[in-house]
């Protein structure tokens, strides 16, 4: 009967003090008639146990010896952990139900038995599910699948794993026909797409709960006017941690992490327990931290993005967000981790680091209260994670390339893949795809006279299942704390290269919530020791930064306009906005303002664009490339997430010329061939697509034999064959992501005509913040290494006598060896 | 295209920014880790890098012939990235190869991934190569007398600049040795830091790193 809880179910729901929600109930009707289904609900409103309630009902009907539910879920401790939860009414209920993790980390004798003896429910993720696809048993597996769980699908949409998981249900859903796909998400801004990537035939909706309580709360002195580390108002914070029982204080950045720690430890004079959690640190340090939390050991947790996903940690009383937020759906995300039940409005402070943030953070609480939601529709699919999938399938059994085709396209991000793409992807995986046939010989993947593709050797099967994974590390050094002469030490986390190059002996850095001084590289390690002195240097990660939403953009935006309300605004903000009617106008919501004023010996131009940081870095090179052909000799730029500063020699002129649509051009290509920013991305393109491989058969002792430097690579298959497709996947990779092209395109075409430049004496009082953040964060218009180099050496040549030999100035020693 | 001069044991060299080092007196010009056929190599292995990489180390060769226009050439070992890589060549590189041979005298020192002779690409196959003060070899050797001039580490150094630092394939020099670059396309580098490098300049030397158009010169301080 429909909407009601079948025995033993009511009663152990009465027996917890439960009633079961109406959502839960619509899951076990869609269940009933056979329906996929998306559930969109808040955090606490028993979303997982809703997925999973229709397959215990099942498996207490009809008991199987088979796998009946894979629950997939993008973390390994969320998989652990439900597994946990699960067993409860199962074990209460006696349910004939064997429940089963399997991941990354699961031993390979169980792993085993998990193939020989399945269970009924597998806890799994996207990675350890493509590898379950690439063997021969997988049909036999597989088989009488009848339900696949999808946790937080609104977080692996749009990403490359949620790319890898589509692809996987597509295969699930040939294997095991009938298969329901269920998926579980947060609230989104595109929820027809979430369904489409679930494939859900229903989507049923729970309203949000109580609105959380935000609230803003300014430092007591100066507010910054370009800062954004939001350090002056650790006083407050502190203050706040102690009134409360456990606080998390989210910041952007792992640096500005660092430094939010330090900051609060120097003023910890009742030495609460607060501890720091980044996704650079050692991972057994951050399940240490992970499992105070649960244990309730701690007064605070200095987080970022680290802590936004993953299991209830429980018992977090606030959560503090220092620094612009830079999106509503990210600011709920971070809010939510205090709220453990939904009837509960959770509680939540933002801290703004400068003027500008708190527009944004005034915008992203109106945000909240309007319950808007951020976030572009989901992309599609990535080709090289196409090619790991074919190759995978190919691995499993021979594939016919129509078949294969055919079940790909069921899988919402490759549903318009053309033909002509798949086939290349096809042609890379078989031979590499070069116009040049040299590798007849050692193609991977072989055509029968039936046409259908086998794997070359075992061998090729064996290595491919090592790489599987769609995650690319950036190449990194371990920090290594050393005592004395030895070399031995615990491992505190990684840093990136590049970080390390700008260290000399005896350097401070901040590290882990320590201060520690830099002795040598060895072997891929930073080697250092506690306790440097000086002022520290404070490692920053590529990419560390969120980029504005355009849906805080926008609201950034019109809250520059409602005239009259600037009452929601702190005094100090809204005379700041005052100022800046009187001197200069307000950027308006769908016009362009740009200033221009003279300052030194030289002329700025200010576009206020809120188009995020990533397109003002793009549109910064663009138009000072423009303004160099039209003899208006710029010298550098800044891009922030609100604005682009331009300075040059000359006075700008003939603006509405400089933001013209064609703008992305030619000069876009030749810029971003050579960009680091490419070969980055083209390197995460070659791993996943199987090109580079990470893991070889033998391990570690070859490891050095089979790596190859991606970035030689980008330049030999860019001179040779720049239509290749893993090129074609890597600039698609880039104009959507840290290119942000698209956003550029829609500004330049929105604001064509409306362009509204001011001629000024001087700064404005809305430029400030960005004329002070020049020379720290500025960007010159030729800013390739080639510039860099030079720079370098001339400023050495300058604090040295060059012409003496270098053996003799050993005091200005940029290397030791030691 | 601007060369760096540098004197060692009386004579000048001069050292091109595409990682080749000239010796104008005597109209040499040594290259060093070509590591031809790397590509295939790793195709054998499951790993299809894009196969244009020999031409690519042929064409900057075919570069510095054009510029420096040497009598005598000296590839310093590793020329060949396994000792089949010469039976791999495509047979549009070997002709190409043969034809450079041919056209000057030209000298393969051996490395240890190419331990023995090439075959089919003409040439003559040495250990070491002595010419006036001056002896190619492969891998350095711990106090040589003053006037080697080795390959072997790829040596690269990262450089701080404003704001992030730049690693590049370079020369390393003191009065006494030139380590030179790697020359192939897939060949990547070691950090001149690292303790096989610098232990062999123990009072520091200079480095030159591999630019466009010219070199990047600073100094390195002594090793241990």
């Amino acid at each position: 009967m429909p909407g009601t809880l079948p025995e033993p179910f009511a009663t152990w729901f009465a027996a917890q003090g439960w009633s079961p929600r109406p959502h839960q109930l619509a899951m076990l009707d869609a269940a009933r008639a056979g329906e996929s289904v998306l559930l969109i609900a808040p955090t606490g409103g028993g979303k997982t146990l809703a997925g999973f309630l229709p397959s215990l009902v099942g498996l207490h009907t009809t008991s199987s010896e088979r796998l009946h539910t894979l629950y997939v879920s993008p973390l390994k401790a969320l998989a652990t952990d439900i597994a946990r939860n699960l067993m409860r009414p199962v074990e209460d209920m006696r349910l004939p139900i064997r429940i089963e993790t399997r991941t990354g980390d699961t031993p390979a004798n169980r792993r085993a038995r998990q193939k020989s003896i399945p269970s009924q429910i597998l806890l799994t993720t996207p990675e350890s599910l493509a590898v379950l696809l690439s063997s021969a048993d997988a049909p036999v597996f597989f088989g009488g699948l009848a339900c696949v769980v999808m946790d937080e699908v609104h977080a692996l949409a749009g990403t490359k794993r949620g790319d890898q998981l589509a692809l996987g249900v597509s295969r699930l859903r040939r294997l095991a026909p009938g298969l329901r796909c269920v998926g579980l998400s947060a609230t989104v801004a595109h929820p027809q797409a979430i369904a489409a990537f679930v494939g859900a035939d229903r989507t049923i909706a729970v309203a949000d709960g109580a609105p959380p309580t935000i609230s803003m709360m300014l430092p007591d002195g100066e507010l910054s006017w370009a800062g954004h580390m939001g350090l002056e108002a650790a006083p407050q914070i502190m203050a706040r941690i102690a009134d409360a029982g456990m606080t998390i204080v989210f910041v952007n950045t792992r640096a500005q992490a660092e430094l939010m720690f330090q900051a609060l430890w120097k003023i910890n004079d009742s030495t609460l327990p607060i501890a720091l959690h980044h996704g650079s640190l050692e991972i057994e340090q951050r399940r240490k931290v992970e499992a105070a939390m649960s244990a309730g050991r701690l007064r605070a947790v200095v987080a970022t993005s680290s802590l936004d996903l993953g299991i209830d940690w429980g018992g977090v009383d606030q959560v503090i967000q220092v620094g612009a937020p830079k999106g509503v759906s990210r600011l709920l995300q971070r809010v939510g981790r205090s709220n453990h039940r939904m009837d509960e409005a959770s509680r939540a402070i933002l801290v703004p680091a400068n003027r500008f943030e708190v527009l944004e953070c005034e915008a992203a609480i109106m945000g909240v209260a309007a319950r808007e939601r951020d976030g572009d529709p989901p992309r599609p699919g990535g080709l090289d994670v196409l090619a790991q999938h074919i190759l995978g399938l190919a691995c499993s059994a021979p594939i016919l390339p129509d078949e294969v085709y055919a079940e790909v396209v069921t899988a919402a991000p490759y549903a318009d893949l053309p033909r002509r793409d798949f086939d290349d992807v096809l042609a890379y995986v078989e031979h590499g795809g070069y116009a040049l046939a040299a590798y007849d010989q050692w193609r991977k993947l072989f055509r029968d006279s039936e046409g259908r593709l086998h794997v070359r050797s075992a061998r090729i099967a064996a290595q491919h299942r090592m790489n599987i994974g769609t995650i690319v590390e950036a190449p990194l050094l371990k920090v290594r704390l050393v005592a004395g002469k030895s070399r031995i030490g615990p491992v505190l986390g990684e840093l990136e290269e590049y970080f390390a190059g700008l260290l000399s002996p005896g350097d401070t850095f901040m590290f882990a919530g320590r201060l520690l001084k830099f002795l040598r590289i060895h072997e891929m390690a930073v080697e250092c020791q506690e306790g440097g002195s000086g002022d520290p240097m404070v490692p920053a990660y590529e990419g560390g930064r969120m980029p504005l939403t355009t849906n805080l953009a926008d609201g950034v935006r019109a809250l520059l306009q409602i005239a009259g309300r600037y009452d929601v605004l702190p005094e100090r903000v809204a005379e700041w906005l005052q100022m800046q009617r009187n001197v200069s106008r307000m950027p308006g919501r769908n016009d362009l303002l740009v200033e221009t004023f003279p300052r030194d010996d030289r002329w700025y131009m200010v576009a206020y664009c809120f188009e995020g940081r990533n397109a003002h870095q793009t549109l910064g090179m663009l138009i000072t490339k423009r303004m160099e052909r039209l003899g208006m000799a710029p010298l550098g730029f800044v891009a922030t997430d609100y604005v682009l500063g331009i300075w040059s020699a000359h006075q700008p002129h003939d603006i509405a010329r400089l933001f013209e649509e064609d703008l992305l051009g030619d000069d876009l290509e030749a810029w971003l061939a050579d960009s680091s920013m490419l070969k980055r991305t083209f390197r995460n393109v070659a791993v996943i697509a199987g090109l580079i491989q990470r893991n070889h058969p033998g391990g570690e002792k070859t490891r050095k034999a089979v790596t190859v430097n991606s970035d030689l690579i980008y330049n030999v298959l860019r001179q040779h064959q720049p239509d290749h497709i893993l090129l074609r996947a890597t600039r698609a990779d880039a104009a959507s992501g840290l290119i942000d092209a698209g956003r550029i395109a829609a500004m330049l075409s929105r604001v064509k005509g409306r362009i509204v430049h001011m001629v000024l004496s001087r700064v404005s009082p809305l430029a400030v913040p960005v004329l002070l953040q020049i020379g720290r964060e500025s960007v010159r218009s030729d800013d390739n290494e080639e510039a860099l180099l030079a720079e370098a050496e001339a400023i050495i040549a300058e604090a040295t006598d060059s012409d003496t030999p270098a053996w003799a100035q050993q005091e200005m020693a940029l290397y030791s060896a030691s | 295209m601007t060369a760096a001069p540098i004197h060692i044991a009386g004579e000048r060299l001069m050292l091109d920014p595409q990682g080749g080092l000239v010796w104008p007196a005597a109209g040499l010009l040594a290259v060093s880790d070509l590591h031809l056929e790397k590509g295939t190599a790793f195709a054998r292995r499951g790993m299809l890098l894009p196969p244009f990489d020999t031409q690519a180390t042929l064409d900057r060769l075919h570069g510095l012939l054009r510029r420096w226009r040497p009598s005598i050439v000296v590839a310093l070992g590793d020329s060949f990235h396994d000792r089949e890589g010469a039976e791999r060549l495509p047979a549009g590189e070997r002709e190409r190869l043969n034809q450079i041979t041919g056209n000057c005298r030209f000298v393969w020192v051996l490395g240890n991934h190419d331990p023995a002779p090439p075959f089919g690409v003409g040439g003559e196959s040495v250990a070491e190569f002595a010419a006036g003060p001056f002896t190619f070899r492969h891998e350095a050797v711990p106090n040589a007398a003053p006037g080697e001039i080795v390959g072997h580490h790829h040596p690269k150094a990262m450089v701080p600049t404003r704001g992030t630092s730049v690693s590049r394939p370079c020369f390393v020099s003191d009065a006494r040795r030139v380590m030179m670059p790697a020359f192939g396309a897939y060949t990547g580098g070691l950090d001149v830091r690292d303790p096989a490098i610098a232990r062999l300049f123990p009072r520091g030397g200079r480095v030159f790193l591999l630019g466009k158009d010219r070199l990047y010169s600073f100094a390195m301080a002594p090793g241990r």
